[in-house]
């Protein structure tokens, strides 16, 4: 590859470029673009990069609110919590280089969402992972998710960020397109938080860490085109990940922000020194020169357009302020860090790029940056919802032994205990793990003060294919429930966006419908958005993945010792149930697992009963009466009942339960209607609950009593009679089976 | 009485240790930076876990290397009191001060969960505050835990009392279900002939609070400062 390199229609569409985003190339340049130019637009203007396609769609999600500091458009958004603290928060996908090369796709994903958080000058603390993998009975199934595991634990473990929560899920629909989202929360002085930007013409242009290779070039590009055969011939655009440089970076650039020497900082993600540049120029109104000469390398011969679009992880780029270089390349000595000042801050707004004297790119940063194309794309509803919301679920038989159906799921990846995967991460470190994985939600202390944050990631996308718009209300609903179970307020939310094709009509309407479900859920509860991820082009061969919004929802408890936790406390307490449950088994894990079918309509959420239920449970929690809460969902009641009864660290509890109602019998113990919560209390507190029931507005039933060796669930026509010893047994082993 | 808490790069566990040192012992305490070549000022050294160096290599095998080792061994050799907890252990084995290697869990994987170790030797600074086989409840998190020693090392170490933890059950006894990690003879933390040198996998940081679900590592903080004192 020579910089004299023609530009001809091959390879301009070779590089993703419709005619019409060239002609705006030429528009914005005033003249054609060279070899370099055209890499640089191709990823600056990928899907990845330039949200072209979900622009005009997330518009419409909330972004505002009183404790909002920085909404979307930074690296990470910042929520103010009080007591002069910050939490900075995002999630990203790393699906397709997770798919390619599942160990580095997934470690690098890691580290780049780690990057993400330090740049804003947060010290990350928390990690979580959205994963969904196909079939672990295939071998490729078992090698993607056992390779995607070990690789967060290996940089995970090694950067110093616990990992402190996550979900996974498994179907046949992630089979040739995984799904990896990493989310990353760190925490800093509120007045300390530091923004992408460039600005004061002449102040320097820093870059700092891992030299610069061939590795990860197109990464971007890679990440918004669907899968054809031979993907495994892509490994080279997988980046490789060097976690102990990235904890030398998060130390250097902390260190750094103590002192009074910069102006803007931001990681190179995706795009590379393409996107940083442009960026923090675009965003500070200024320009940047810069000298690839400088660049330090890792291997010769590399061109300028190999070193603008390189995606070599653990590098950063900053402005300093003039005159205090100095004492910036000395921290960077200290930590044994590259630092090489490679160019400056100008005023023309110009990103011009050099290579020794020569100029290689001149491109105007603004444009480059924000002015790329916005789509507005076809859209039209799937035929399948057509087949699926008419699918007549009342003539499905009933299971003849319910216990055995609830055996079986207990065991389904879905619902088995995920501990085979958690116990492999550090998920203890900075003593701040008040409630470890395996409830709801995870609940950090936050260290010099009263409070703490509750964490969870979830999303349900066979809801979300079966009814777009309510999928994406239930997994905000889900999201926000958690946290609630834990004792915490929500917050605000993050999210990682994982479809299809764009370029399809019905992926896109799936897409839009799933945000406006967002947006309304996010304003039912008073959550806006901070940020977040669009991964599209999750197919392979044409077959695309369940549509699949994930949420990150951050909560926080004002008072750390009313953390909650979902398993049964002790012998004799009562049981109860918010909510009702409703004659709805659309989508559930029950459907799939035991009469494999994927159809019918998701559970209706109602939002305000969904609020009704979590603000009456929060007040129960926070009146000091709860000794357990737990959401009923995958798997419905039954599933919800035995976790109670045995996810707990220490000992099992046994409960009896009565289950009424009108609905058939595999649907009151399995259907997953939406917005239920089980809470224990003790006898001497049952009336005070029914009383904060009654306050919000909330359903309240009581369901029985926890105790004895087995789980006992009576109803209209049924009982089962469970050992816990056969219940723990489903529950700690389904995983672990198919993952060693 | 000063606690100096080793800092390499890579390291992670300095920051909880400080923590715990600050805030729930109330001790004074100091970071020793890896590229320092003297430990002067400190009464005892912590070496806290992590990926020094990034431990590409066999764990510790660059650490050991550090400037502030040499210090670290002169230190250690005069009797002052040193201990190594999860990385730190590695690195005190890989230096020469503590017996025996610690090899690759024999599951092959990371393991971060709580575990019990009973206390085998109560004649070292750091457990002179524990009962004759206490129990305590506390956590790992190590891929490379799987303490080895050569037969005739540890036979001598038996027979000095050099064991100074083995993992166990809850109720007390020393198991193969008990075993995270593999280690030889559940071995869990061993000390020098001296004694003034231990080093263990668990982290008795995590351990210290009661909202974090065990106070159990505290005596070994405590048994520390009050020998300096």
């Amino acid at each position: 590859m020579r910089e004299s390199k023609a530009i001809t229609p091959d390879l301009i569409a070779s590089h993703g470029i419709s005619s019409e985003e060239y002609a705006r190339i030429q528009g914005i340049l005033g003249r054609d673009p060279n070899f370099t130019e055209l890499g640089i637009f191709s990823v600056m203007w990928s899907e990845h990069c330039s949200y072209k396609s979900s622009r005009v769609h997330l518009k419409g999600l909330p972004t505002q609110g009183p404790c909002i500091l920085q909404g979307p458009g930074e690296n990470a958004g910042v929520v103010d919590i009080g007591d002069g603290l910050a939490i900075v928060f995002k999630m990203e996908s790393h699906n397709h280089p997770s798919f390619i090369e599942p160990y580095q796709g997934a470690a690098t994903g890691v580290g780049g969402i780690i990057r993400d958080i330090f740049t804003m000058g947060a010290r990350p603390i928390a990690l979580l992972d959205s994963l969904r993998f196909g079939p672990l009975g295939d071998p490729k199934g078992r090698y993607v998710a056992g390779g995607v595991v070990a690789g967060i634990a290996g940089y995970g473990n090694a950067v110093g960020v616990p990992t402190v929560g996550g979900e996974l899920f498994v179907s046949e629909r992630y089979a040739g397109n995984p799904l990896v989202n990493v989310f990353c929360l760190g925490i800093a002085p509120k007045e300390r938080i530091w923004l992408a930007r460039a600005g004061g013409a002449g102040n320097p242009v820093i870059y700092v860490g891992a030299k610069t290779g061939r590795d990860g070039i197109h990464g971007a590009t890679m990440a918004s085109e669907a899968f054809a055969e031979g993907s495994e011939e892509r490994r080279p655009t997988v980046q490789v990940g060097d976690p102990f440089r990235e904890k030398l970076l998060i130390e250097a650039c902390l260190e750094l922000m103590a002192q009074d020497v910069l102006v803007g900082i931001q990681d190179m993600g995706a795009a590379g020194l393409t996107c940083s540049t442009c960026e923090m120029a675009s965003r500070g109104g200024v320009g940047i020169e810069i000298d690839l000469a400088k660049v330090p390398r890792r291997e010769t011969g590399m061109i300028p357009y190999e070193v603008m679009l390189s995606e070599s992880q653990e590098r950063m780029l900053l402005v300093a302020k003039r005159g205090r270089e100095a004492e910036v390349l000395q921290i960077f000595r200290k930590w044994d860090l590259d630092a090489v000042i490679i160019g400056r801050v100008t005023e023309d707004g110009m990103m011009r790029v050099k290579e020794g004297g020569q100029v290689v790119a001149e491109i105007p940063a603004h444009p480059l940056a924000e002015d790329g194309p916005v789509y507005r794309r076809c859209m039209a509803r799937p035929d399948y919802l057509q087949e699926t919301e008419r699918a007549d679920l009342s003539c499905l038989p009933v299971p003849r032994r319910l216990g055995e159906v609830l055996i079986q799921l207990l065991g389904s990846p879905g619902i088995a205990s995920k501990l085979p995967v958690w116990r492999q991460y550090d998920h203890m470190l900075f003593c701040n793990s008040v409630v470890e994985p395996g409830s709801d939600a995870a609940v950090l202390r936050i260290q010099g003060t009263r409070k703490g944050l509750a964490l969870s990631a979830d999303g349900n996308g066979r809801y979300t294919y079966l009814d777009p718009y309510e999928g994406g209300k239930l997994a905000v609903a889900e999201a926000a429930r958690n946290v609630v179970c834990a004792g915490a307020r929500p917050l605000a939310i993050t999210n990682c966006l994982n479809f299809g094709s764009p370029e399809r009509p019905e992926i896109m309407w799936q897409f839009a419908e799933a945000v406006r479900g967002m947006a309304d859920a996010c304003r039912a509860f008073g959550t806006p958005v901070t940020g977040g991820n669009v991964s599209f082009y999750n197919e392979t061969l044409g077959t695309a993945i369940f549509p699949t919004p994930i949420i990150g929802m951050v909560g926080l408890l004002e008072d750390i010792r009313h953390a909650a936790t979902q398993w049964f406390k002790a012998e004799g307490d009562v049981i109860y149930l918010f909510g009702e449950t409703r004659d709805e088994l659309g989508g559930s894990e029950y459907l799939k697992v035991i009469h494999g079918l994927e159809t019918g309509r998701p559970p209706r959420l109602d939002l305000d009963r969904e609020r009704a239920v979590q603000a009456a449970c929060l007040a129960a929690i926070q009146a000091g009466i709860v000794r357990s809460a737990h959401d009923a969902a995958d798997g419905g009641l039954a599933v919800a009942l035995a976790e109670c009864c045995v996810s707990g660290p220490e000992a099992r509890l046994g409960a009896i339960v009565e289950l009424r109602g009108e609905v058939r019998p595999d649907a009151l113990l399995f259907g997953e209607s939406a917005s239920r919560i089980l809470v224990s209390v003790t006898p001497a507190d049952a009336d005070r609950l029914e009383a904060v029931a009654a306050t919000h507005g909330a359903p309240c039933v009581r369901l029985g009593k926890v105790g004895g060796e087995e789980l006992i669930l009576k109803g209209r026509g049924f009982e089962c009679r469970l050992p816990l010893a056969r219940l723990h047994d489903a529950w700690a082993t389904g995983l672990s089976q198919l993952l060693e | 009485m000063r606690v100096g808490v080793l800092v390499f790069p890579g390291t992670w566990s300095h920051q909880d240790f400080a923590h715990v040192l600050g805030d729930v012992v109330r001790s004074p305490w100091g970071f020793v930076w890896h590229k320092e070549r003297s430990v002067a000022g400190y009464d005892c050294l912590i070496l806290p876990g992590g990926f020094a160096h990034g431990d590409y290599l066999r764990c510790g095998a660059i650490a050991r290397f550090s400037p502030v080792m040499e210090a670290v061994v002169r230190f250690a050799k005069e009797g002052g009191p040193v201990i190594g907890s999860c990385n730190g252990f590695q690195i005190l084995c890989e230096a020469g001060l503590l017996p025996g290697a610690l090899l690759r869990n024999t599951c092959l994987q990371y393991r971060c969960q709580w575990v019990h170790i009973r206390t085998e030797n109560r004649n070292t600074p750091f457990t002179r505050r524990l009962a004759p086989g206490q129990l305590l409840r506390i956590p790992i998190s190590h891929g490379e835990g799987r303490y080895y020693a050569a037969p005739e090392t540890l036979a001598a170490m038996r027979a000095r009392g050099q064991i100074v933890f083995r993992y166990a059950t809850a109720d007390g006894r020393v198991t193969a279900e008990a075993n995270p990690n593999g280690s030889l003879e559940n071995i869990a933390g061993v000390s020098n002939e001296a004694g003034n040198v231990v080093g263990l996998m668990p982290h008795p940081e995590r351990a210290a609070e009661a909202l974090l679900g065990s106070q159990d590592g505290l005596p070994l903080f405590l048994g520390a400062i009050q020998t300096v004192r």
